[in-house]
Formats: structure tokens, sequence, C-alpha cells
């Protein structure tokens, strides 16, 4: 599609781009839309694209095929909508490539193949009352749940993620049919830059990196630091195992964290911002530099933003990799070339940051939440939540969980309602054991816990973090000692090593850990673990060696008992540390199909088809394929 | 002039000074390994940590690069700095149980056991080479590369410098080469030896003329104990 280029210099102008994108989001004509994040991606959604445009073209139908972003239900990826006309779009999920044709030929009499279709609706939850949001056509197909009835949207809210999975993310026009760069046109035209500041923290808004600093006392403190020029910061520096909320919202609507920068911008009387985006992230990279070329060409980033005078430039940094460089001094370090370690704080970045100019360093979710909280007002956002956490947080579902998912909930939903409800539980009929929040600063909350409020206070009481997002769900047949010997694996690789006690402290936690899980503790370990816990978090100077303890010692406090099992009985009582279990094969129940033969890595599987196998310990190498083959269950773990 | 609390006394400094000084300067002791005066302060060692502010917000941070505030409220011996301390100094014998600085630390906080397998890896990353070969010699020869597990001092790809006259500042500074422990390996990294036995280096020489600070043994059992005496009486008749 070629690209119009407006210039954007007046309310009338965007909202003739407006009418352009609205005509590209809901067109005449039918449209198919792919899910093309990077979940998308992986599975198979490039396929599933080709093969969309390639019957499409064959047969010279009229449609129209585009992209989108994430609408955040993971686990069906890769999805694929169809929105025809006057209908409510139908939503396809684990589509394979073969599939196309069927479901493409079922289109002109617009009657959704319901074997293959999961969803339907209207767009979508958080705008859906606002008029130039909505495509209005909510009626509902027979047959088919519609997203406020499925369990995994009903509770959701979507503020953040309000543009997600619905429009294209290359797409300035779509953006700003769905109400976008609006706020913008607010601020700079209704709102002095101290009004922007007061509703900003009029909302309770905290920021959502992980140590939930309140936003409008931030931006309060740059705005009245004294120096210049001034900075803004988009921290993209997403490190957390298990967490991808910020790749979502870069891949899927990045022009929404543009504008929460400029509105930034002009409320801290900063020119110049600098999104800082792991280089990991090739396709938020992509993604976030292409909408900041769109935005420059259409005047709403440069010498003049929309007329007013108002002056701001970003750049894109990019992140080689070091989970640490999440930490603001560091990522500025990183940003001036030097190393990327953190650096005592105060002089706090408000004061001197990048380039030792005053910074306003905040997280993607707290800059794609700014338009939001302008447009609608502070008192509105600050409305959501619980008392002290306001508004709603992005998490990203993941682990032993039936709808693995981005998912956004209101400040103070309980545990259970995000594991149970909407992430559809545990699958396979087991148990829920414990849920990790925060990364690897945070820690375990065990399943008795789950009736937790999820918001700052409640999690930082139960020894976990809020941190950025992540959320994995962990089923019966987790060790938490093995996770524990995770975490500090990652840590020990991912300190900066400047000070002493966090870079050899994380590294000796590692080690009696790893003494635990061969069984080869000693209960004197345990005392000796919280030991240097209690000194790493004390003595270390930033917020990942201070908090780099907490899955051990939230493990230790609600799994005491799962450690002293390796070490006492030596047993995992998970049967997961390779150390303390053993393969063996039941005589009873093997029938000698050999299915486990071929695969067994070590050979160590002996004996004749049709007669009894048994494994030969010397070779066993645990790995656990023998387990997975065997249909019968004939194969015991100890 | 900045005035604070430290240990409940109200003292005077002038501003821009640290933590650190102002107690050394009031004649506090703070240990330090990775501080030299004349270098920019680093605050990698963790040693020098002290708790300020006021319970229950109290934390601790290091002394070496926290300015002093006015009305700032320092304690340089609660109970948690020196519990902090005490768990460092215990890690510090496992890493570099050679350590002469170390050990005397160690011995001086109350260290009496590691529970630690000694690793001897002798570096602690205190960055004074590093610092002094910059910002003293004005030559940047030698640096910090990688991260985590695998940070270490080096030479910029592992070559010896251009610009490294071999001025020798770096070993001058390093607080874990500057006399290596000659009693043999200790049970436990942690020797403590000398508060038991003899100094090692009344082994090795007769008049045992110590040209360093004293070392924490010596003054602990050194020439003031009777059979350390004894013993240097008895080498001198043998000979």
């Amino acid at each position: 599609m070629v690209e119009r280029v407006h210039h954007i210099t007046d309310l009338e102008e965007l909202e003739r781009v407006a009418i352009h994108g609205r005509a590209s989001l809901y067109p005449e004509r039918i449209k198919i839309l792919v899910g093309m994040a990077t979940c998308g991606r992986a599975a198979g959604a490039e396929e599933v694209l080709e093969k969309v445009r390639k019957v499409v073209a064959e047969k010279k139908l009229p449609y129209i095929v585009a992209e989108t972003g994430c609408i955040g239900w993971c686990s069906q990826e890769p999805l694929l909508d169809i929105w025809v006309p006057g209908r409510p779009r139908v939503t396809y999920g684990r589509v394979k490539p073969k599939q196309v044709p069927e479901i493409l030929a079922a289109l002109p009499e617009a009657k959704p193949k319901l074997a293959l279709a999961i969803m339907t609706g209207d767009d979508n939850p958080l705008t859906g009352k606002h008029a130039d949001y909505c495509n209005g056509h909510g009626s509902k197909v027979d047959g088919l749940p519609s997203y406020a009835e499925l369990p995994l949207f009903r509770r959701q809210l979507r503020i953040v993620m309000r543009n997600c999975g619905i429009l294209d993310p290359a797409s300035l026009e779509e953006y700003a049919a769905r109400g976008g760069y609006r706020s913008l046109w607010k601020a700079l035209w209704s709102l002095k830059p101290e009004d922007v500041v007061r509703e900003v923290t009029e909302s309770g808004l905290r920021g959502r990196g992980g140590a939930g600093f309140p936003t409008g006392r931030k931006w309060q403190a740059v705005r009245d630091a004294k120096g210049s020029p001034k900075y803004v910061i988009c921290n993209a520096d997403e490190g957390d195992p298990g967490a991808y909320m910020d790749r979502g919202v870069l891949e899927g609507d990045p022009h929404s964290v543009i504008e929460g920068m400029i509105i930034g911008g002009y409320a801290l009387g900063a020119h110049e911002g600098v999104i800082y985006v792991r280089e990991e992230y090739p396709l938020a990279v992509s993604r976030v530099t292409e909408a900041i070329h769109q935005a420059e060409r259409a005047d709403l980033l440069g010498d003049d933003i929309l007329g007013s005078g108002f002056r701001f430039h970003i750049e894109v940094a990019q992140g080689a990799g070091a989970f640490v460089c999440g930490e603001e001094t560091a990522l500025i370090a990183s940003i001036e070339g030097r190393v990327g370690e953190p650096r005592p704080r105060p002089p706090y970045p408000a004061e001197k940051g990048l380039w030792g100019k005053p910074t306003c360093i905040n997280n993607v979710e707290t800059w794609a939440t700014v338009p939001v909280i302008v447009s609608r007002g502070g008192a509105w956002f600050s409305g959501i939540g619980t008392e002290r956490s306001k508004g709603t947080k992005v998490f990203s579902l993941v682990g032993s969980v039936a709808n693995t998912a981005l998912i956004e909930v209101p400040m103070g939903t309980t545990l259970r309602d995000v594991v149970e409800e909407i992430g559809g539980g545990v699958p396979g009929g087991r148990a829920c054991k414990a849920v990790q929040t925060g990364g690897p600063s945070g820690g375990c909350i065990p399943a008795e816990q789950l009736d937790l409020p999820v918001d700052y206070e409640s999690l930082n009481a139960a020894g976990s973090i809020m941190g950025s997002g992540g959320m994995i769900v962990m089923d019966d047949h987790t060790c938490m000692v093995d996770i524990a010997k995770y975490f500090m694996d990652f840590l020990q690789d991912e300190s900066c090593g400047k000070c002493f006690s966090c870079r050899v402290g994380t590294q000796r936690m590692k080690e009696i850990v790893t003494r635990i899980s061969e069984g080869k503790g000693t209960e004197q370990d345990l005392d000796l673990l919280e030991d240097v816990a209690w000194m790493v978090s004390e003595t270390s100077l930033c917020g990942l060696g201070g908090s780099a303890p907490n899955p051990v010692l939230s493990t230790l406090r609600y799994f005491r008992d799962e450690y002293l099992a390796h070490i006492r009985d030596h047993k995992c009582p998970a049967k997961v540390c390779k150390e303390l279990i053993t393969y063996t094969i039941d005589p009873v129940t093997c029938n000698g199909c050999g299915a486990c033969v071929s695969l067994c890595s070590g050979q160590a599987v002996v004996g004749e088809k049709n007669k009894l196998y048994t494994i030969e310990q010397a070779r066993c190498t645990k790995c656990g394929a023998c387990l997975e083959s065997c249909k019968f269950d004939a194969v015991l773990v100890n | 002039m900045v005035r604070l609390t430290i240990n409940g006394s109200p003292v005077q400094v002038d501003e821009g000074s640290t933590v650190l000084e102002a107690a050394r300067l009031y004649g506090i002791p703070i240990p330090t390994l990775c501080h030299a005066d004349g270098l920019t302060p680093y605050g990698a060692c963790r040693l020098c940590v002290v708790e300020v502010g006021t319970a229950p917000k109290s934390r601790l941070v290091s002394s070496c690069t926290t300015r002093a505030t006015e009305g700032l409220v320092v304690r340089t011996n609660s109970a948690r700095v020196e519990r902090a301390r005490r768990l460092l100094l215990e890690l510090y014998v496992a890493t570099s149980p050679q350590s002469k600085r170390i050990q005397d630390l160690a011995s001086a906080m109350g260290v009496r056991e590691c529970r630690y397998e000694a690793q001897h890896e002798d570096c602690i990353q205190c960055g004074l080479c590093v610092r002094i070969c910059n910002e003293q010699m004005m030559a940047g020869a030698i640096g910090f590369s990688g991260r985590g597990t695998t940070r270490q001092v080096s030479r910029p790809f592992d070559q010896t410098s251009e610009v490294c006259r071999q001025c020798g500042a770096c070993l001058y500074v390093c607080p874990v080469c500057e006399l290596r422990c000659q009693a043999g390996t200790a049970e436990s990294a942690l020797c403590n030896g000398c508060l038991n036995f003899s100094p090692p280096c009344f082994n090795s020489y007769d008049d045992a003329m110590c040209f360093l600070d004293p070392c924490h043994a010596c003054e602990l059992a050194g020439p003031f104990r009777a059979d350390a005496r004894t013993k240097i009486r008895a080498t001198a008749t043998a000979r």
C-alpha cells in the first residue's frame, strides 16, 4: 500500500487522517488480518500470511490483507481475523496454512467456519463505548463466544493494550482513527505543561517498570530540575525470563508510546527523547523506528508539532542484551556509550541523567498509558485499581496455564482470578503450586496465597514484587529448588559484577542451591543461604543486587519442606532434580514396544523387542525422553 | 559547612565531603578495600557500608560514594552494619584467602569461621589498579571486561597496551597481593592461624621487624605474646 503523506498541522488535518484510517480499519471490503507480532511469527504466522496472500492473488479475490499486533491470546497463535463489512469480526485460532483456503472459501457469504473460529466481537474492551474507536457492529455470531463473554477477556480492561491486535502497527492513520494523537493535540493546544504533570500526578500512575515510583512525582522532579536540555527516555530493555509486555506494546502499537513520549516532553520541557530497546527485539526495533519515521513525515515529531511550535525528536538506541541495563543509571551509561553499570543515586536521573542533564525515564507501559490519562483525565484513571495502586497492569501469563496470554487487568485483581479464570487454570488436571511474579527479582507465591490481590504493596508483603509483569504459573511438576537454581544462574550471569556482594554473592548462592539440588546439601546450608541472601540484598548498590536473593528467599519461605526433602531424604519431591531421581521400567506394564529405545540418547535402554526392556543406570542421562515416549506408563521415576 | 550526625555525635564537614571522609575526619574507623585517597570513589567493595536514616526507613549505603548532606543521620557500627561487614568479609576470605589485608580485616571484625569453600580467585575486582592507571598514571592501560561471572581486570584484547609504561602502580595499590600469607594452606579458608600460633613470618626471620603496618596477628598475638617472644629468643640462641 502506498503511504499517503500528510503534514498534520491542525486538528482538521488529524481528522482527515483519521478518516483514512477508519477506511482501512473498517473498509468497505472484506479484510483479513493476521497477528504478526513475534509470538505469532514464532507459531507460524508468516506462513499463514503468505498463504492468505497467495490464495487471494490466485483467486483474484477483492479482499484486503493486513497485519496486526498481538491481541494477547498467545496460546492460540497464529491468529487470523476476518472482518466482513457490517458484521462482527471473527477470529480463527491456531490457523495452519492448509486451513486458509477453507476459511477463505466460506467468505463471500460471510458465514464463518465455526469449527475453526474461536471468538468474535467488537473492538474492544476499553474504548468500546467511545464512538471514535469502535466499529459499532457488535452483533453476535451464533455459536461463537464474543470477547466480552470469554473468561480470558471478560475481566480485562485494556488501556495500554487498547490497540494491540486491532490496528496495523505500521499505520499511523489507523492509530489516528482510534483516537491517536488526539491527546497530543489536547495537551499542546489546551493544556499548560504543568497541567499535564498535574493530570498525571492526579491519576496516581506508578512506574510500570517494576519499582512503582509515582510517575507524577518523577515528572515534577524533572520539571523542577535546573539544567538544559532535558531528556525523556523510554525504557524498553525488557529482560525478565517469561516477560514480553513491552515487546507486545512496541510491536502492536508503537505510536501510543511515541505519543506518550511527546506529551511527556512537552510537560517536562524536553526536546529530545530516546527509546532504549534491546537488540533481541528486532521486530520491535523496526516497528518503532518505522513509526518514528511516519510521525516525522507527518510533522508529529519535529520542529513544529501540530503547528504549536513545540519541538521534539526521538531516537532509538539499541541495547546489547544486558539485563542490568534495565536499571536506569546503567541504561543511561549504555546510551552514553559506557559500560552498562549502575552508579550510586543520588543524584537521581531526574537531576543528573543522560549527559548529566535532567532526565525522565519511564517504562514502555507507562508512556503508553499517558495519552489515555491526558484524554480521559487523571481522575478517571485513578478510579481504576486499588487505594495505592491505580490503573491497570499488563502481565504476560505464561508457564503451566491453559491460556498463555498477554493480559491487562485492573490493579487489585486477585491472582486466583488471573490464573484460574483468565488463564483457564493449570492444564492436564494438575494442581497449581506457585505463581512466580516479577521475574528474577521477584518471588514465588504459593498456591495457598492465590487470593492475594495483585498490587504493588500486596506482592511486596508476600516476598515478591510486581516487577515488569512476568507471571509464571507453576504446577506440581515444578521443583522449587530447581527454580531457585535457575534464577540464581540467570542472576550470576546478569549481575554487572561491580559490587563484590552481588557478583560473588549470587555465584555462591547458586553454588549452595546447586549443592542442595544434588542432594549434597546440609541443613547449615540453609542458614548460610539466608545469611548470604540478607547480605547481598542489604549491601548491593542497585535494584538487581537488592532483589537478587528474592527467588531463593521466597522459595525458602514457602517451600522449606522441599529444600529439607532434598537435604535429609535426598529426594526431589517433584522429581525434577536429575541427581536425585532414577528412571526404571516397570516389568509388569512394559510390553516391549520399544518406543523408548530409539529416543534414548545414552543408549541406556536395553532389551529385546516384544520382550522386557530395562534401563542401565550407568548410561542413563536422565533426559526423560523414555518417560515421554511411553504410552503405557511403564517408565517409572523415583 | 554541612552538619550531620555520626553515631549520635553532631559533626561538621566541608560541603562536598563524603560520609567516609566525614567519619575519618572525626577518627571514626570505617574499613575499606576499594578506597584510596586521590582516586575517584568507586563503591565496589561494599565494606564501607553505613546505616543512614532513621528506623524503620534506614538503609545501608556505601559511605565512600554517599555525600554528607545536612541533617543526615549516620551509624557506622550498628548491629546491622557489623553483621553485613562480617558476612562480606567471610565471603572475601573465601574468595581471596591469601590476602593479608582481608585476613586482618576479618580477624578484626570477629569473623571466626568461613563456611564457604575457598576459591582462591584472589582478584576481588576492587578496581584500584584500573583507577590508578587511569587517573594518576594517565595511562588507562587496563580496564574491566565482561560481566557477572566473566568480569575481570584485563588489557585491551588481552595484549599489553602500548600506553602501559610498566610503572607498577597497579601492583602498588592492590589490596590482595601486597603480602601473601606464607603460612601454608589453612584448614578453613579463614586461617586465623595468627591467633593460635606464632605469626608465620617468625618462622622465616630471626628478627621479626615487620616493615608493613603491624599485622593484626602481631597486634593480638605477636611480639607481646609470651611464647612468641620465647620463640624469637630460642631461634636467636640457636644461632
